[in-house]
């Protein structure tokens, strides 16, 4: 065919530009060079086709030939993704690393979906029934967690032919269609072009909480199910603790982690430790529902520009099994700097700080394929994924643009802070700057299923760090002593729900997950408390003595009682009560 | 392209250190080059970019002196590439790669490609074996493992280099059979820092398994460039095919992003922070992330880069986007340099991100992570009262803080304070570190689990 091969005219960095490959289309994936590296249309003037390009172009040079694929950039989805780890381009890790040794070698490729994997399907259409775009066909085991639905194709549909139960590799035929072109054969595989949304039938407002196991963000700053939320901090501040805190502890059916642009070790780290930890609901290893995506940092960056979208079609697919999806994302500004790079070296005009000007629509464009749906398919199933997103602002500086487009389209706000974290105190997240618009979703969901309290709790513990705040600017003027008895109080009250509430150690195994029921407990106890010493000092005790009780350390200690012992919190509770008691006898 | 030899007369433009060559066929990107000058003396260069038939070439020694009449220049057919032999080790390098002592030239076993590939991430292994560095406020606070890469931020004229040569010289010890080598990468600093570390690795007989590169201050800037990358094949091809346990000492690193800004202003770069081009995140990775370790090898890499912030400014883009892609820092603190404190090390803001996984039962000690929150929050609680105190007078602090101030002066003199050539056992520095706690009252040890309270808190003094 005409213009299926071109040849190289210039190349600067990751950006080639070739020539006669007439009826390209943009973003359309072609093979560049003698190693045939892996490109992307991505601007077409006149006879010049400029091409990103995945891989390192060292050795590229002009006359070397361009071959076009007559695809864009697309994944292959179906089972065998899950416990997969891939590159931007779903470039299976583990089978490159067996093949080609330590080092990524260029233009190497292994089909991302194991062909040597058999796969029993099973079938839950039958012969004869009518079926369309995203109907189940039938059900493969993936992983001990996950039931991967082999779905027809969306914009499909027709009769069920042959259909049954067969086992083989994601190529094998699990069912005939007779559709309205003639019969056409569905294998357990699916390509989807990674820069479109998968279709649903429509999006739904999301209503369920997603639980996280993380006090300050479940009490404080909730997320639900569908939802948005991002994670901005400077280094050091613990964004990469959070969304691996999220992606262990997240009461999601499936975790998609984006390792966008960051360190080689982290990636590391989930992989050796995820096996080992088990779900909190259902005891199975974390890796039985992740699928990982690692394009560190220093690894090409066009495919990082790829990598979340990769990442986001794969979250897709799953929730159009009808699951709840959690994706990470970390780091979207490595993202946005791999397309300030990019839009560079295509000499576009530069908006802020260098970014092109279509940096806002593209991360918007990103987040809103997140949501609660209902799927195609006749069942009118529901699924949900959920975006988390991690942003790396230089020097900490949260007026930079990667920052501000994506706080216009987020709706949960967990902002670190630097000086929490030279603190030690961890999750970094700022209570007072931070936000949640799910709050009353969440709030009248606990409020049903957790204790009637939760959100009455919550607004007074909220109340009392903000009072802290006011008060702590008066200590740091005129000290301490000048603050009323009660005043006093509060502030011991407040310091408590910081260290003995916010503060969560991700690394002890008894601290690292709090169910809702004992975060509610928890927090419960720390305004009893409160409570009760307010009593004890109208009825005469000592200011010296309230805040000095032995009970304190019980307090302090509750955080790591087991989930399986919360009767301790009446023990602890009865004790506060005694012990004021006896002060003031 | 084959093994033609294209040499060519057509320099067209230079710029800065840039040169454009005209006219020419098969050049790749990438490709290194040779610029032969009339009186025979040869540069070499790296091509930037190539655009049909003109290739832009980066000049490593500069172009000062040269004329687009009298210069011809070849391209090589390959990229940068570096002989490697094991006969490296206690040798002196340029920024070229050239042997600058009076040794022999280097027979190499093996050429590598300079730029290195990159770790494919499911290849890599944890790091997560302790080095002791002797260091206290590293060791216990900061404990740095094994492949990982943390970096010294400092100020001009702290003495970054001093702890620096000191991590090399006393992190050695090893377990028996194991092989350690040091190598050393010098970016636009001056002779006098260059030489002492030298001298240093001289007198304890480090040299003998140190490779060096140097670049002084009044080399060519270009050479900055490469020269990390000639640094880290070397410690690559000692780690993973020598067997050996390599410390990589990068400095300074804000030499390094001077130079890319220059090369990124001479090609009229679109800028974004403080002039240095946008993708200063993404290069600096590539040095960066060749620190690590590789499952089945036995040998790792790990790195100590240097940098001085303009202005102690943690903001500035050097060592903003170093922080963003290394496994913590060390923060080096002027105000305690001022007060007479060696190694002054500021432990708030110091971080090591691997240090979870390289401490406890087996590795340090079973109370070293408690011992280690300990003393952060105290210290942090300490210097928090001082503060209010110089706001308020003493005054104003209740009898808690009176005693966490007197804790934070107890911690900077003697637990951060410590001699250059103190080298103290990780026992030593939890010693120390239990003997301050023990100025504080058990109850108020919050961090730390009874049962270690009882086995280690000082008793009776």
């Amino acid at each position: 065919m005409d213009g299926m091969k071109g040849e190289v005219i210039k190349v600067s960095g990751p950006l080639v530009v070739a020539k006669g490959l007439t009826g390209a289309r943009m973003y359309e994936m072609v093979r560049v060079g003698e190693l045939g590296l892996f490109g992307e249309i991505i601007e077409i003037k006149r006879d010049e086709y400029s091409i990103q390009t995945y891989e390192e172009t060292e050795g590229l040079g002009p006359g070397q030939p361009v071959v076009r694929t007559g695809e864009p950039l697309s994944v292959e989805l179906g089972p065998g993704l899950i416990r997969s780890i891939y590159d931007g381009i779903q470039r299976p890790l583990d089978v490159l690393a067996r093949d080609f040794g330590e080092y990524i070698v260029r233009g190497t490729q292994r089909p991302a979906l194991d062909r040597s994997k058999i796969w029993g399907f099973v079938p839950v259409a039958h012969t004869g029934d009518t079926v369309k775009g995203g109907d189940i066909l039938g059900t493969v085991q993936e992983s001990a967690l996950v039931s991967h639905k082999i779905m027809v194709p969306p914009g499909r549909m027709g009769t069920v032919g042959q259909i049954g139960p067969v086992s083989g590799n994601v190529d094998t035929e699990v069912a005939v269609i007779e559709g309205p072109d003639g019969p056409f054969g569905v294998t357990m595989v699916q390509r989807w072009p990674v820069r479109d949304s998968r279709p649903t039938k429509r999006k739904i407002a999301p209503t369920q909480t997603m639980t996280t196991g993380q006090r300050i963000i479940d009490m404080f700053f909730p997320i639900v199910k569908g939802g948005t939320a991002c994670v901005p901090g400077p280094f050091g501040s613990g964004k990469t603790v959070v969304q691996h805190q999220l992606a262990k502890w997240a009461d999601a059916q499936i975790v998609v982690y984006v390792g966008c642009g960051e360190r080689g070790n982290e990636m590391t780290d989930v992989l050796m430790e995820f096996p080992h930890l088990k779900d909190p609901t259902t005891g199975e290893p974390l890796m039985e529902r992740t699928v990982l995506i690692a394009n560190t940092s220093n690894m090409p960056v066009a495919a990082r520009e790829a990598s979340v979208f990769t990442g986001i079609s794969i979250a897709e697919y799953f929730r159009d099994m009808g699951y709840s999806v959690a994706l990470m994302a970390d780091s979207t500004s490595r993202w946005a700097e791999a397309m300030r790079e990019i839009s560079g070296r295509l000499e576009e005009m530069p908006g802020e700080e260098g970014y092109p000007a279509y940096l806002g629509s593209r991360i918007a464009g990103f987040y809103e394929r997140a949501g609660a749906v209902i799927c195609i398919g006749s069942d009118d199933r529901h699924g949900a994924v959920s975006i988390i997103g991690a942003v790396s602002p230089p020097g900490g500086d949260l007026s930079e643009p990667v920052v501000q487009t994506t706080l216009r389209v987020v709706k949960v706000y967990w902002g670190l802070d630097d000086k929490l974290a030279f603190a030690r105190h961890f999750p970094a997240i700022n209570w007072l700057a931070s936000y949640s618009l799910y709050q009353e979703i969440v709030d009248s969901d606990a409020d049903d299923t957790v204790d009637k309290m939760w959100s009455v709790n919550r607004r007074r513990a909220m109340t009392i760090l903000q009072k802290e705040a006011e008060l702590d600017e008066l200590v740091r003027l005129v000290g301490i002593d000048a603050l009323s008895l009660e005043d006093r109080l509060l502030m011991q009250a407040a310091r408590m729900i910081r260290e003995d509430f916010l503060h969560q150690n991700a690394f002890d195994d008894r601290d690292t997950y709090t169910s809702p029921r004992k975060q509610f407990m928890l927090l419960n106890l720390i305004l009893r408390y409160y409570d009760e010493i307010r009593t004890g000092l109208a009825d005469g005790a000592t200011l010296d003595a309230l805040l000095k009780l032995n009970v304190l350390d019980e307090i302090t200690r509750a955080k790591l009682i087991p989930e399986d012992d919360l009767e301790r919190f009446r023990s602890i509770e009865s004790d506060i009560v005694n012990s004021i008691r006896a002060l003031v006898w | 392209m084959g093994n033609i030899i294209r040499e060519y007369r057509t320099v067209k433009e230079i710029s800065g250190p840039l040169m454009l060559v005209d006219d020419v066929e098969g050049v790749t990107y990438g490709e290194l080059a040779e610029i032969k000058m009339e009186d025979g003396s040869i540069r070499r260069g790296r091509v930037l970019e190539v655009h049909g038939k003109k290739a832009m070439v980066q000049v490593f020694e500069g172009t000062r002196g040269l004329s687009p009449q009298d210069v011809r220049v070849k391209f090589l057919a390959k990229g940068m590439e570096l002989g490697m032999s094991i006969d490296m080790l206690g040798r002196v390098f340029d920024g070229s790669g050239r042997p600058m002592d009076d040794g022999p030239a280097i027979i190499p076993e093996k050429y590598l490609n300079v730029n290195g590939n990159q770790i494919n991430p499911y290849a890599r292994d944890y790091p997560n074996e302790f080095i002791q560095t002797g260091i206290s406020t590293i060791d216990l606070l900061n404990t740095l493992v094994r492949g990982q890469k943390l970096p010294l931020f400092s100020g001009s004229g702290l003495p970054h280099s001093r702890i620096a040569a000191q991590i090399a010289r006393q992190a050695t010890v090893l377990k028996t059979g194991e092989k350690f080598a040091v190598v050393f990468a010098a970016m636009g600093i001056t002779f006098e820092e260059a030489e002492f570390f030298i001298a240093d690795f001289r007198k304890t007989g480090a040299i003998e398994r140190s490779v060096l590169f140097i670049n002084l201050a009044d080399d060519p800037p270009i050479e900055r460039l490469t020269l990390p990358r000639m640094a880290l094949t070397t410690a690559e091809f000692l780690a993973f095919e020598k067997d050996m346990h390599v410390l990589v000492i990068l400095t300074d690193i804000t030499n390094y992003c001077e130079a890319l800004r220059e090369i990124s202003a001479a090609r009229k770069e679109v800028p974004g922070r403080r002039g240095y081009p946008g993708y200063l995140y993404t290069d600096l990775s590539t040095i960066y992330e060749r620190a690590g370790r590789i499952k089945g090898k036995k040998g790792s890499i790990t790195q100590i880069p240097v940098l001085t912030m303009p202005e102690d400014d943690k903001t500035h883009p050097i060592p903003d986007l170093t922080g963003y892609i290394t496994e913590g820092q060390i923060i080096i603190l002027r105000p305690l340099h001022t007060q007479g404190i060696y190694p002054p090390v500021d432990v708030l803001p110091s971080l090591s991100r691997l240090k979870d996984k390289g401490i406890g039962v087996g590795k340090t000690r079973e109370d070293h992570s408690d011992v280690m929150n300990q003393l952060y929050a105290a210290y942090a609680q300490g210097k928090n009262a001082r503060e209010l105190a110089v706001i308020l007078g003493e005054s104003a602090l209740t009898e808690e803080d009176v005693l966490f101030v007197k804790f934070s002066d107890a911690f900077e003199d003697r637990f951060v304070r410590q001699g250059e050539y103190e080298n103290r056992t990780i026992e030593e520095s939890l010693r120390i570190g239990w003997e301050l706690l023990g100025m504080l009252p058990p109850n108020l040890l919050k961090r730390v689990r009874d049962e270690f309270i009882e086995r280690y808190y000082p008793k009776s003094s």
